[in-house]
């Protein structure tokens, strides 16, 4: 049975049958179309997982796609324990946030066009993790790509949201140009760009190297750090994690959805796909555990700082990213998914009650205006509470088993630079409960800070957006007991799940050091959180006093490091100086035309022929110009 | 020793009809007074649909399984001189034809409204046009295809200078020159050849014959000047920006689709299996200049404030990967080149039928003196977006198969030369999407409020071009099939016999000698 096929084939069917009829038949009543869809996906997908449990994958062509001499590629389907995983984050978190959309979109002019987007945005999602090929893959990494552009440039008639839907396409564009290089170099080594081939035969390539633009490099450090250029971009990681902030132009949900739980988790899905090919280099996997480190620890520090709403998430989720590449790097990719597992719930839950929030606040963003929120909407407090305590890494909750795990095996791997990441991780996980709980506080406690007429309208959210929160909780919460390590009596069942994909990792430790680490980040992150309230609930005046100590660090704390600014500074006002000043004014104006104008006013009063075209004169002319050259050249060569 | 060929089995001549049957509806039309404007646009449109509908047995009834000419027809014409009428179509042009009939139909179309003066005259033309450039595609004979080429200068000078914009006058003057200097060193070539070959103008004759190395040098620049320019090649492109821009809609799809694809069709069908000893050794000038015409082309994008301007210098840019894929000299080069020709034919074409259509509303070409047109006229908004997406490539569009293969192949052939192609992609999305944001985005400007969406009639002219984009991206094979044999033959040939080096001095030196 090829049921798996309905996986990404009925929200396609939603995508298209909402954009083309949506705008004159289905209107208000569009999302239906897209919640039966995606939901019809969800029970399959769901069917597959129990499969999948009993040992059966499925790797499977449907059509041969394109074939060019011994370059042939197919669409085609590859289920295994790490796709169903993926499956099962994606049409999880689709379901619910379509479901959220209902109440959030509700009288929007663009109602159907959102659910069309949402609808195709899944659907490329789940070609992206259900390929058996890199370029089938490259085409889901495109296609979600596209609907970020869409989806973060929705209100389009705001320059801002367009602005930023269009970084965030160009500056992806950045990372798949080191992408597209890597598969060109999988197909030049393996003959092949199916996934099954080139990691069976991987091995046999580990100490091969190659001439690359002149340099002698390894082979596989350089097919693995060209594809972790697309990753880097994808899940915006250092230094191309400039576009994710500006995507929270975008209507909240598509936060949730594709810059939280679903597309930019697709960089780490890459890596940890390719786990055979980065497994065989050392430089690559440090590359990409610093990357992930060195992100991880910058955003989290840019998220102290920020005062708007969803841009503190989104350093969060840049940060948690950054986790998840330190996982991989250090070898523990199936501890990287796992976090990805965990994320996806809870980050996807945080950015739905600052939905809610903004909602209620009738699109305020600013924490400084609010305050005291708790009363006016207790369900959103609640579920954002234990949200914010879940990525805080307090035990029991999921973010706590995640977290704990990469750490340990960043602490206990054979990776060089293990102990620097844990390090690195460690403090993050303060930082990650400071910034979060301040968020909490800020918007939940204390007095409120907005206007009357704002105060007036605050109420908590409709039952179709609470009730996907309450669920989202229930995954922020448990999602996390699958990998309970044996440490603590549970079985690591998600480690062992994902074993015949990703391996098992090597811990080398005592279990007293392993209580060791776990004692460490369950106590950076209770200081975090207690920091947090001693700055934002007891001592309010010590913030303030800080900010104005620190006044240097603050400010580049809060203008991003500036890096926004750097490029364009370096890249983007060169590329149309350029273009302006030299391309049109010195080489197409001064230099190509002047020979092309000039030559016929040099053979002498052409410029004279031009004004008169229709004497007839001009054919004759050219005529007996070149033909003159080209009769003695031509005579010369016939001797 | 002759090639085999095919001969036509179809029980009508259909190569022949595809070229005469406009040329005769061309006629037709001079018959008809000039007061009966819409009894002219019918006919036009009627006969260029009726060369579309007799064109589809070469999509149908094409042998793929074979490099050789097909659906051949062969009559002496001019004994004395041994010139012939002789037609075929193989793997490479094939697809050429029946864009060329396609793309016909559109532009009659999308003049429907926007043509007012000498109507009849505008319609003779296109008809005209029409069978020139079927010509090209389908001969066999040297002069016939030297025929057909200069024949279609002189209806695409009318176009640009008879129904073009304020500057038509220097803008067809500099397309005629920049072309027919070129086109005068390749009918020296053509003579050259004529004479060493025995006295035949025999395109397939020729093909068996080897050439001295340094005649082919010589022949290759001489060829390249014509083929060059039609591409066009960085530097001789300075005609495009500057006839696209002044030429009417139907005039800038023709040249966007069709004219401009002659040129890497000359390279294909002449340089490559002629003189391929020259081709080979001339390689790293061929991808030094693609690669520069792709950047060239696509960073002076960014800096373009009007539309037809942008979309011309874009065509710059994306028939570098063309010319790229074509001198990569191996299949999956040049197999995306000859699909990126189809493409960038759709797509480019497409454009420039778009922007015909709002600048039939707004008669401006400023980007500046648009904005939030999306919220107007979202059909519109809709059709412009595909194809805004094709041009840069997205998977799933017609676009993306032709520059992954081509870059493929590029990447192959000269890692750099992948390289440095791959940057216009990132280059490409910007332009491309800055320029949909400034038009489409952002608030409604004045100049666009209360515009209406496009009308059946534009829905109809765009919607064969969104079908074609998403049928090459999703289904490639069916037109990557008709290429395998005869670009395989084509390289065997061009990769057989000794190896040259590239030394340009040395050669001219023995020329001086």
């Amino acid at each position: 049975m090829n049921n798996y096929l309905l996986i990404p084939f009925l929200p396609l069917a939603a995508f298209l049958i909402n954009i083309l009829l949506g705008r004159n038949f289905l209107k208000e009543k569009a999302h239906w179309v897209s919640i039966l869809a995606v939901a019809g996906s969800w029970v399959v997908a769901v069917m597959t997982l129990v499969d999948t449990m009993a040992g059966k994958t499925i790797n499977q062509d449907l059509y041969s796609w394109i074939v060019s001499g011994n370059f042939k590629v197919s669409v085609g389907f590859l289920i295994d324990q790490l796709t169903v995983v993926m499956l099962i984050v994606v049409t999880t978190c689709s379901t619910l946030i379509h479901i959220y959309s209902v109440g959030y979109m509700h009288g929007d002019k663009g109602y159907y066009r959102f659910f069309a987007y949402l609808s195709l945005f899944t659907f490329c999602m789940l070609m992206l993790v259900m390929a058996n090929n890199f370029l089938q893959l490259y085409f889901g990494w495109e296609g979600v790509g596209l609907c970020s552009y869409f989806l973060i440039g929705y209100y389009f008639d705001k320059k801002s949201a367009s602005d930023a839907g269009k970084k965030a396409f160009i500056v992806n564009r950045f990372g798949d140009f080191g992408f597209g290089i890597g598969i060109f170099m999988i197909f030049l080594t393996f003959g092949t760009i199916y996934y099954e081939p080139v990691f069976a035969q991987a091995g046999g390539f580990a100490n091969n190297t190659v001439n690359f633009l002149g340099y002698d490099v390894h082979l596989m450090t350089l097919i693995a750090l060209l594809l972790f250029c697309g990753s880097v971009g994808k899940s915006a990681q250092m230094p191309l994690h400039v576009w994710l902030p500006d995507a929270m132009e975008g209507p909240t949900p598509v936060s949730a959805l594709i810059h939280a739980a679903t597309m930019v988790t697709a960089g780490v899905f890459l890596v940890a796909r390719c786990s055979p090919i980065f497994s065989l280099s050392e430089t690559a996997l440090m590359v990409v555990a610093l990357t992930g480190a060195i992100t991880s620890l910058f955003a989290a520090t840019i998220g102290l700082v920020q005062n708007d709403i969803k841009r503190i998430i989104a350093y969060s989720t840049i940060s948690q990213l950054g986790y998840m590449f330190l996982a991989c790097g250090v070898g523990a990719y199936s501890a990287g998914v796992f976090h990805l597992y965990t994320h996806a719930f809870f980050k996807a839950l945080l950015f739905l009650c600052a939905g809610s929030v903004m909602h209620a606040m009738a699109g305020e963003l600013n924490l400084q205006k609010m305050g005291g929120l708790k009363k006016y909407m207790p369900v959103t407090y609640l579920t954002m509470l234990l949200a914010s305590l879940s990525i805080a890494g307090v035990p029991g909750f999921a973010g706590f088993f995640s977290k704990d795990e990469i750490l340990w095996l960043a602490y206990s791997g054979p990776s060089p630079v293990g102990k620097l990441v844990w390090a690195i991780g460690t403090v993050v996980a303060f930082l990650t409960a400071f910034y979060s709980f301040r968020l909490i506080f800020l918007t939940f406690h204390g007095k409120f800070r907005g206007t009357h007429e704002q105060e007036h309208h605050l109420h908590e959210s409709p039952k179709v957006m609470t009730i996907p929160l309450i669920l989202l909780c229930v995954g922020a919460i448990a999602s996390g007991w699958v990998g309970i390590p044996h440490l603590l009596g549970g079985g690591a069942h998600f480690t062992e799940f994902m074993k015949p994909v990703l391996g098992h990792p090597e811990g080398h430790g005592t279990h007293s050091e392993e209580w060791m680490v776990m004692a460490v980040s369950v106590i950076a992150g209770f200081s975090g959180i207690g920091l947090a309230a001693l700055f934002y609930l007891v001592r309010t005046d010590i913030p303030v006093k800080l900010a104005a100590g620190l006044s240097g660090v603050h400010k580049l704390l809060f203008n991003k490091y500036y890096v926004d600014e750097f490029y364009s500074f370096l890249i983007v006002r060169p590329a149309i100086w350029t273009a302006k000043n030299i391309l049109i004014g010195i080489t197409d104006a001064k230099i190509i035309e002047a020979i092309v104008n000039g030559v016929p006013k040099a053979i002498g009063g052409f410029s004279q022929v031009i004004r008169k075209v229709q004497t007839g004169f001009l054919q004759h002319y050219a005529t007996i110009m070149a033909t003159g050259i080209l009769i003695i050249i031509a005579l010369m060569l016939l001797r | 020793m002759m090639e085999q060929v095919i001969m036509n089995k179809l029980g009508f001549p259909i190569l022949s009809t595809l070229i005469f049957l406009p040329i005769a509806g061309a006629a037709l039309l001079l018959l008809i007074p000039r007061a009966k404007e819409s009894l002219a646009k019918w006919v036009g449109l009627l006969v260029s649909i009726a060369a579309f509908i007799l064109s589809i047995p070469l999509f149908t009834n094409f042998d793929k399984s074979t490099h050789l000419m097909q659906f051949a027809e062969r009559h002496a014409w001019i004994p004395s001189w041994n010139i012939t009428y002789y037609l075929g179509l193989d793997g490479i042009s094939v697809l050429f034809v029946l864009l060329s009939t396609l793309i016909t139909i559109l532009c009659v179309l999308i003049s429907w409204n926007s043509i007012k003066t000498k109507v009849k005259e505008f319609y003779i033309s296109i008809l005209i046009m029409e069978g020139a450039m079927i010509g090209v595609f389908c001969s066999l004979d040297f002069m016939l295809f030297y025929l057909f080429w200069e024949a279609m200068l002189i209806p695409m000078y009318l176009l640009i200078g008879v129904w073009g914009g304020p500057n038509r006058i220097y803008a067809a003057v500099k397309f005629f020159l920049y072309t027919l200097v070129g086109s005068v060193l390749m009918l020296v070539g053509i003579i050259v050849l004529y004479f060493y070959a025995g006295r035949t103008f025999d395109i397939l004759e020729l093909m068996t014959k080897t050439y001295p190395y340094q005649m082919q040098f010589w022949l290759f620049w001489a060829f390249f000047a014509a083929f060059a320019v039609k591409v066009p090649m960085f530097p001789v492109h300075t005609w495009l920006p500057d006839a696209h821009t002044e030429a009417p809609t139907a005039g800038s799809v023709i040249l966007a689709a069709v004219l401009i694809k002659m040129g890497a069709y000359g390279f294909l069908r002449f340089s490559l299996p002629l003189l391929p000893e020259a081709s080979r050794a001339m390689t790293p000038v061929m991808l030094t200049l693609s690669v520069i015409a792709i950047i060239y082309g696509a960073v002076i994008c960014l800096a373009q404030t009007d539309l037809k301007r942008l979309i011309a210098y874009s065509s710059v840019s994306h028939m570098g990967f063309v010319t790229l894929g074509i001198f990569a000299l191996n299949l999956q080069g040049m197999e995306g080149g000859i699909l990126q020709m189809i493409n960038h034919g759709v797509v480019t074409g497409a454009l420039f039928l778009s922007v015909g259509a709002i600048y039939d509303r707004t008669h401006t070409r400023q980007i500046a003196d648009y904005g939030g047109v999306a919220s107007v006229m979202p059909v519109y908004a809709t059709a412009f977006m595909i194809f805004t997406l094709a041009s840069i490539g997205l998977p799933a569009t017609n676009g993306f198969i032709g520059e992954f293969l081509i870059i493929l192949g590029g990447f192959t052939a000269n890692q750099w030369a992948g390289v440095l192609a791959a940057t216009g992609i990132i280059i490409g999305a910007g332009y491309m999407l800055w320029l949909y944001q400034r038009v489409f985005f952002m608030e409604v400007n004045q100049k666009v409020a209360g515009l209406n969406d496009i009308d059946a009639r534009e829905i109809i002219t765009l919607l064969p071009m969104v079908l074609l984009i998403f049928w090459i991206g999703v289904y490639p094979n069916a037109f990557l099939g008709f290429m395998h044999e005869s670009v395989k033959h084509l390289l065997e040939r061009v990769n057989s016999g000794s190896v040259h080096e590239m030394n340009m001095a040395k050669n001219i030196m023995e020329l001086i000698k």
